[in-house]
């Protein structure tokens, strides 16, 4: 493992932490007595500063030490959690993002915003604290550096400050000697921090024969006196704490039980054999409490495996192979017309089953919580308040919703920009709130959900809602629709996601960034989604994202068009109309339109727009597939027939060719044709102008009219 | 590549010929992955003539181009011979439609010839070479031309 490999690693551990931090400090915001919590965060913060010793990373290290040592002051209930304080603790797990992700990339970081935020901190820090902590700085550093080795000069430079005087109860687990730790070196870490007493007991050591050179029976009690924290003895034990039981207790200074340094009496074989019978229950003691301890102190993330992304990806394509080789297969034994043989077709449709098993499994692997997603809106949302001057908090739900990695990292820029404009326009400041009757903190709620094969992305604001006299007089101002247009709410709503528009009166350095919701709408459209928004005066405005599960497999109806077979997606299409002659009226010479419920809608002819001959069907023939179109709003397809409906496993064209307008990419049928997969927006864009009654008026036209 | 490089060890180059728009061309034989009978293809909206659609090739969406009308020689006509020449080059695997394959050429480099000045068309292009094979001239393809022209094409 090469050097850099490490620190690779040590940087993709620190973004693991530095989420369990960000985890850590919302729920301590919960429960700020949560102690369980609080050294979670510790951990987190102490972590990060001992991996960035060993690379050196001086900046991050001193940091992370400041941030840790007012930390270990809430820990030891030196300091209380204030709103404040938690503030604080946030922008530090930025600030502390922010140096990871500099060290990272080997840049400068921001010493502006660091030198703040450790000023704010110190302050935390007690005049004594502070010059502990400066004096400690370095110390700490090389104990990081090599745990072992504590250095000297901490004694001296503590010896004004009280002894204090501990007494640990350690008790190694089995798997602490098979990982290969020595007792007597965190011993030999411990005299090193003041005078220590330790004695082993033996209580436990069963009988010769019955003794299993294995196991772990002995266990000790050590005195230490030290002026040092109860922290830096857990850092001693940081390494072990979760391969053993281990109590840590400040003894009362004033009455000292001291331990005696006899050897310690080999217990009789009569007392022992007793306790080797109950030894069940005691070993289901121990067991209960080594569960409690790890219930509480080290809660540790579930085993994971770290595994290339590519990797992952090629085992999708081969499986996707798999399942098109299974359809292949399926087809070409049904061509055989073979008698009813029960057999095959059993055998036939367990593989179809385990191979969809193991396409679900394969995918299943890249889809990620978008747990870390949410969690980094917190911070967007910390920040947008704070330069909006609002109060404004985070609540997300199902952040354990499970999303393609893809979709996660393409929907990080569209969601930060949301999440920012329901902080910079959505609330109202908090006089305005109070004026409202509101609570002064305005919530932005994040939530995430699987409905019926989609996933859903909710971004709510309880703000004060639209206002949509101003988004319609804004448009009018900037030539996006025709002063004397009669819009409805939604459409108003909808202005919203033009290019070029903007609400913000001021462009505030936070939302006017020259990028609109137009952009948003573009990301999320790109990964095969569709943004939605919905507004209450007075009390809010949501954005909804729906989102197809996964990039790789989709569900479509297969069609055919122009005497070739394709694939349209389901999600697309709102729903199939068989029209009769008397529903279809032509408008113009090509043109026509179709009466649905009550409502003219254009009629596309796929075929047409493809640029293909037409069919051998007639025109009034076929089946329209209704779908709802940014551009032109409702529309109906035409297309010969409808088939089937399937999955299918998506294939890019431009892989190998280059982007075909009207279609999105490919896949391959049962009968290893390729058929390609329609969007039904490109398709519709195609169309040659021409005069149609659109359901929602295209602004756009209307600016070239104007 | 078309130095000559005289001397007792010179490197031998192979090519496949075959022939398209009655003109016989060659490709280097490193960059041709396989030869397949023509099988009907997905035929792709808004593309040029010379594109005639896509191919499954396990698994992989692979474009078929006409390399006759590609080279402005006229559509291939139908026949049973018709093969397609799966190439790649460049990270992208296309396959190209000719009449027939004929052998394979094992040529020194210094029998390569560049190729001839001539008022420029779109074959010449994307020929590097020619070859000469008893009576006849076998065209060089150069696979990377096709391919540049590929997406100007079908833009």
């Amino acid at each position: 493992m090469s050097r850099n490999s490490i620190r690779d690693t040590f940087f993709e551990e620190c973004e693991e932490l530095l989420e369990a931090l960000v985890e850590g400090l919302s729920s301590m915001e919960q429960d700020p007595d949560d102690m369980n919590v609080v050294n979670a965060v510790f951990r987190a913060v102490h972590s990060i500063k001992g991996g960035a010793g060993a690379f050196a990373l001086d900046r991050l290290v001193s940091f992370a030490h400041t941030f840790e040592t007012v930390m270990d002051k809430v820990r030891s209930q030196d300091l209380k959690v204030t709103e404040e304080l938690m503030h604080l603790f946030h922008r530090s797990g930025d600030q502390l993002a922010d140096l990871v992700e500099a060290a990272r990339d080997e840049r400068e970081p921001n010493a502006e915003s660091e030198a703040a935020i450790l000023k704010e901190l110190d302050s935390y820090l007690g005049e004594a604290d502070k010059d502990d902590s400066f004096s400690f700085d370095a110390v700490t550093l090389d104990f990081d550096a090599a745990p072992a080795e504590v250095d000297a000069p901490e004694d001296s430079s503590e010896e004004d400050a009280a002894l204090r005087r501990f007494r640990i109860h350690f008790k190694p687990s089995a798997a602490l000697y098979a990982n290969g730790h020595e007792p007597l070196l965190l011993f030999d870490a411990l005299a090193e921090l003041g005078e220590l007493r330790a004695v082993a007991d033996l209580s436990e050591l069963p009988e010769f024969d019955a003794f299993d050179p294995n196991g772990a029976v002995m266990s000790w009690t050590l005195q230490l006196e030290t002026s040092e924290p109860e922290t830096v003895l857990h850092e001693i034990f940081e390494f072990v704490e979760s391969l053993c039981e281990l109590d840590i207790r400040e003894e009362d200074g004033a009455a000292p039980p001291a331990l005696s340094d006899d050897p310690p009496d080999l217990p009789g074989l009569a007392p022992l054999a007793p306790r080797e019978t109950g030894s069940p229950s005691a070993a289901a003691e121990a067991a209960e409490a080594r569960s409690d301890a790890r219930g509480g102190e080290a809660r540790g993330p579930r085993p994971t495996l770290r595994v290339d992304l590519e990797r992952v990806d090629r085992l999708i394509n081969t499986v996707g192979e798999l399942i098109i080789n299974q359809a292949m297969i399926s087809q070409r034994i049904e061509e055989l017309e073979l008698p009813a043989v029960a057999h095959l077709t059993n055998e036939l449709e367990a593989y179809k089953l385990l191979a969809r098993d193991i396409q679900e499994g394969v995918m299943a692997i890249r889809a990620q919580p978008v747990k870390p997603l949410f969690q980094r809106m917190s911070r967007i949302v910390r920040e947008a308040a704070e330069a909006t001057g609002k109060k404004a908090r985070l609540v997300t739900v199902g952040d354990s919703t499970e999303v393609d990695k893809t979709v996660i990292e393409r929907l990080a820029d569209p969601l930060t920009h949301m999440v920012r404009n329901a902080v910079d326009h959505g609330l109202e400041k908090s006089d305005a709130r109070a004026a409202a009757g509101k609570e002064a903190i305005g919530t932005i709620r994040l939530s995430a959900s699987h409905r019926s094969g989609s996933v859903f992305i909710e971004i709510a604001d309880d703000g004060a809602g639209l206002n949509r006299a101003r988004i319609l007089e804004k448009a009018i101002e900037k030539g996006l629709v025709l002063p004397e247009a009669e819009l409805s709410e939604s459409e108003i709503d909808n202005l919203l996601f033009l290019p070029g528009f903007s609400t913000a009166s001021e462009v505030s350095n936070l939302s006017g960034r020259g990028v609109g919701m137009d952009v948003v709408k573009n990301a999320v459209a790109a990964l095969g989604g569709r943004v939605s928004i919905t507004s209450t005066p007075g009390s809010g405005t949501t954005f909804t994202i729906v989102l197809p599960l996964t990039l790789a497999v989709m569900d479509g109806f297969v069609i055919s068009v122009a005497d070739q077979t394709m694939v349209i997606p389901i999600a697309s299409i709102i729903e199939t109309i068989r029209p009769g002659q008397r529903d279809l009226h032509a408008v113009g010479t090509k043109g026509m339109v179709i009466l649905v419920r009550g409502a003219y809608v254009p009629v596309v002819d796929v075929a047409f727009n493809l640029g293909l001959a037409p069919g051998r069907k007639e025109a009034g023939e076929g089946v329209l597939l209704l779908v709802s179109t940014e551009s032109q709003g409702l529309t109906a397809l035409r297309v010969e027939a409808i088939h089937d409906q399937r999955q299918v496993v998506i294939k890019s064209l431009e892989s190998n060719y280059v982007a075909i307008p009207g279609v999105s990419a490919a896949t391959i049928l049962g009968d290893g044709k390729i058929a390609l997969i329609l969007d039904p927006e490109e398709v519709v864009k195609l169309q040659p102008a021409a005069p149609y009654f659109p359901a929602i008026t295209p602004p756009k036209l209307e600016l070239h009219h104007a | 590549m078309l130095d000559a490089n005289e001397g007792p060890t010179e490197a031998q180059f192979e090519f496949i010929t075959f022939s398209a728009g009655n003109q016989s061309f060659c490709l280097e034989i490193m960059q041709i992955r396989e030869i397949r009978r023509w099988t009907p293809v997905t035929k792709l909206p808004h593309t040029p003539d010379d594109v005639l659609g896509v191919m499954n090739l396990r698994g992989a969406v692979i474009p078929i181009f006409d390399l006759s009308a590609r080279f402005g020689l006229g559509e291939t006509p139908d026949n049973e011979r018709n093969v397609v020449i799966v190439a790649a080059a460049g990270g992208t695997t296309i396959g190209l439609l000719v009449e027939s394959v004929s052998e394979i050429l094992s040529v020194a480099k210094s029998s390569i010839q560049e190729t001839p000045d001539m008022k420029s068309d779109a074959a010449r292009q994307a020929i590097v070479g020619v070859i000469s094979v008893g009576e006849s001239m076998v065209r060089v393809v150069n696979l990377d031309a096709v391919l540049d022209q590929e997406g100007g094409v079908a833009a």
